[in-house]
């Protein structure tokens, strides 16, 4: 008996479901067998990790303060992803919105304060977009691989943000390279205890949904997605599309590392991303780029990270394995789309030609 | 000349690591698989050889033997790159996974592994942080090679490195032989070019791409294994790795594919990040920190606009085989 791949020609969505959480769940069992190789109790872990989620004010302040940028970030690469162009420098995308936003907060700290906060937003969205539209004009005009180039310049803009914090922007006061907190004009305010960046990542999570679902142009940037040659050949500037939705993405990019400075820093440091950009494209890839699904898996990916800290602090195993735990999840996530897209069969022996009409159908 | 005697050194030593990455990764594009995990296996690599001399040298209470050290290191690193790369393997090659997505998931996840398990062991360690014994790193430092070494500059220049810097040129040159002449290599380059040719000319094309790929993954782990065990001389650093990996891929690009101009790449790089020591050209000191990263870029765009036909890329890069899809 051998077996033998066969394309399904459809899957009821229950039944997809059901695959995918049996891959999570399978992938919780793999991250549980490792804990129980460090020495500790899987469950026992599991439960504190959720139960940090849930637990008192300031554990559920720390997990909003990771799920804000991160689903920010995630909207922003979703929206590149869909266009299949590997935006993976939303880190560095944040990081020159940050500069941005922290430039006004530092130095034109004098206007009324809706002005100022709007102004650092508006830069943010402006700096995060020009950083995102560098990769974009050379793919667009010379294909130039862009996977590569968002993500050195991920390196540019911390190299930057160090530069700043140890030369111009230093902190006065100090001989450590810091930059001043912001004054309190240039700090979002708060609704519901929660500075108010929620309120606007979740506005902007039904707006990128419309634009790719509803608009003219996120047809557009679909069409791309999928072939660049039917897009060509249906008469879409593909290069102007490339540029026009790099500088949307880098730009939400750039908001998030607003938010993040404006909202929970009140400074500028080399931690202001704080690998939030990369996180954000498994979120984007796990909510299979649909901008509604990434705000569970937002606050999914969030809560292990924060339930992290909280057994490190327990348990004495170190909070990275969080991103242990994420890539595993990823992984079989990745793989069990496998089998939501084709069904492993015997191969029972039948004439040639017959085997071959079934795989001509599929 | 001396000033330039040094600086080449550091050039050479700086510049070791992302020959075995891009070596790793020239192998493993040649099978038609673009993994972008290059910095997740050099991390798991890293880890995995340092950890390995230490758990031996806990577990046994004695102090490695240098060439020893050197030997389990290699082969560790190597095992834990390639498993890294099977990861990788299995869910592209058997499961038809999105190369990209698959890729940066291995450099996450990569990435994770080395920086939870390297501050694991460190908290076990006795000295509150992960090394090994001073007798163990005596193996990974320069090596006068005889007679060779005492030609005036010359020695100085080509024959006093340590010995993972042979072994980079080793590989190097062995695979410019295989990929040219041996008809496996052939065989691997047409699995690159045309699965489907080469399907048809009954090359195995799956296990191909496995073999490559998991080897090409074994040499990125000794190139993080070198950085741990050379750059950072024998502690493990958080984020030691740092982008060394991604500068990989982009080398390989640079390279054209060919393992010749991979070494010249890699000394060019390994250059770049040593000349701010060397060339002050009054520019701040961070902002001279990121000109590996920013020639990387330029080496990108200046590729793309003066592309060259016969330095191309696999034609079958990045995309998966399905056999019943032709």
């Amino acid at each position: 008996m051998s077996l033998r791949i066969a394309r399904r020609k459809t899957i009821p969505a229950l039944h997809a479901w059901g695959i995918r959480a049996a891959a999570l769940i399978i992938a919780l069992i793999i991250g549980g067998l490792i804990i129980i190789a460090l020495g500790h109790n899987p469950l026992r872990v599991y439960l504190e990790m959720i139960n940090s989620a849930f637990g008192g004010r300031i554990g559920f302040n720390q997990k909003v303060r990771i799920f804000i940028p991160l689903l920010g970030a995630a909207l922003a690469v979703g929206l590149a992803f869909k266009m299949r162009f590997w935006n993976i420098g939303a880190e560095g995308q944040i990081l020159v919105g940050g500069i941005a936003a922290s430039y006004f907060a530092l130095f034109h700290p004098n206007m009324p304060r809706p002005v100022l906060l709007i102004t650092m937003g508006l830069a943010a969205a402006i700096a995060g977009g020009l950083w995102g539209l560098i990769p974009a004009f050379f793919r667009a005009r010379w294909g130039t691989n862009e996977t590569l180039f968002t993500l050195m310049l991920n390196y540019v803009a911390l190299g930057i943000i160090s530069y700043l914090q140890s030369g111009p922007w230093r902190s006065a006061g100090t001989l450590h390279p810091i930059i001043d907190m912001f004054p309190a004009a240039a700090r979002l305010p708060q609704v519901f205890g929660i500075h108010i960046g929620w309120i606007m990542v979740l506005v902007f999570t039904v707006l990128v949904y419309l634009y790719i679902s509803r608009s003219k142009q996120g047809y557009q940037l679909t069409v791309v997605g999928e072939s660049e040659n039917t897009a060509r050949y249906a008469g879409m500037n593909v290069g102007h599309i490339i540029m026009r939705t790099m500088i949307l993405s880098g730009a939400i990019a750039g908001l998030a590392g607003f938010w993040q400075v404006s909202g929970a820093d009140f400074t500028l440091n080399e931690t202001t991303a704080g690998g939030v950009g990369f996180t954000a494209i498994i979120v984007a890839w796990l909510s299979r780029l649909n901008p509604i699904v990434m705000v569970p898996v937002a606050l999914f990916i969030a809560l292990l990270e924060r339930g992290a800290v909280r057994i490190q602090t327990i348990f004495m195993i170190p909070a990275t394995i969080a991103a242990v735990l994420i890539g595993i999840i990823l992984f079989a996530m990745l793989a069990c789309e496998f089998f939501v897209q084709y069904r492993v069969v015997r191969n029972v022996k039948v004439p040639a030609d017959a085997s071959f009409e079934e795989e001509g159908a599929a | 000349m001396d000033t330039f005697i040094n600086f080449f050194n550091a050039a050479v030593l700086a510049g070791a690591p992302l020959l075995f990455g891009t070596m790793g990764e020239i192998l493993t594009e040649k099978s038609g698989n673009l993994n972008l995990g290059v910095e997740g296996m050099m991390f798991m690599g890293a880890l995995s050889g340092l950890v390995s001399v230490f758990l031996l040298e806990m577990g046994l209470a004695i102090d490695l033997a240098p060439w020893l050290a050197v030997c389990v290191a290699i082969a560790f690193s190597f095992i834990a790159g390639a498993l890294g790369a099977l990861i990788y393997s299995v869910l592209v090659v058997t499961l038809r996974t999105q190369q990209n997505v698959t890729g940066l998931a291995l450099t996450m996840f990569g990435i994770g592994v080395g920086n939870f398990l390297g501050e694991f062991f460190g908290r076990r360690s006795p000295v509150g942080f992960l090394t090994v014994s001073a007798r163990a790193r005596e193996g990974f430092r320069q090596l006068r090679i005889p007679l060779l070494s005492e030609i005036p500059i010359i020695g100085e220049m080509f024959f006093n490195y340590n010995v993972l810097v042979y072994l980079g040129i080793l590989i190097a040159i062995v695979l410019a032989i295989f990929f040219k002449f041996t008809r496996v290599g052939l065989n691997l380059r047409a699995v690159g070019e045309n699965p489907a040719a080469a399907d048809a000319a009954s090359i195995p094309v799956a296990r191909y791409k496995y073999l490559a790929t998991c080897i090409g993954g074994g040499i990125c782990g000794i190139g993080g294994m070198y950085i741990i065990m050379v750059t950072t001389s024998g502690i493990w650093v958080h984020n030691a790795v740092q982008g060394f990996g991604w500068i990989s891929v982009a080398l390989v690009i640079f390279a054209t594919w060919s393992p010749a101009r991979a070494v010249f790449g890699s000394l060019l790089f390994g250059a770049l990040t040593v000349t701010r020591f060397y060339l002050p050209l009054g520019i701040p000191m961070q902002i001279y920190d990121t000109l590996p990263y920013i020639a990387t870029i330029l080496v990108l765009i200046f590729t793309s606009i003066r592309p060259i036909k016969e330095h191309a890329a696999p034609a079958g890069l990045g995309l998966n085989y399905f056999r019943e899809d032709r």
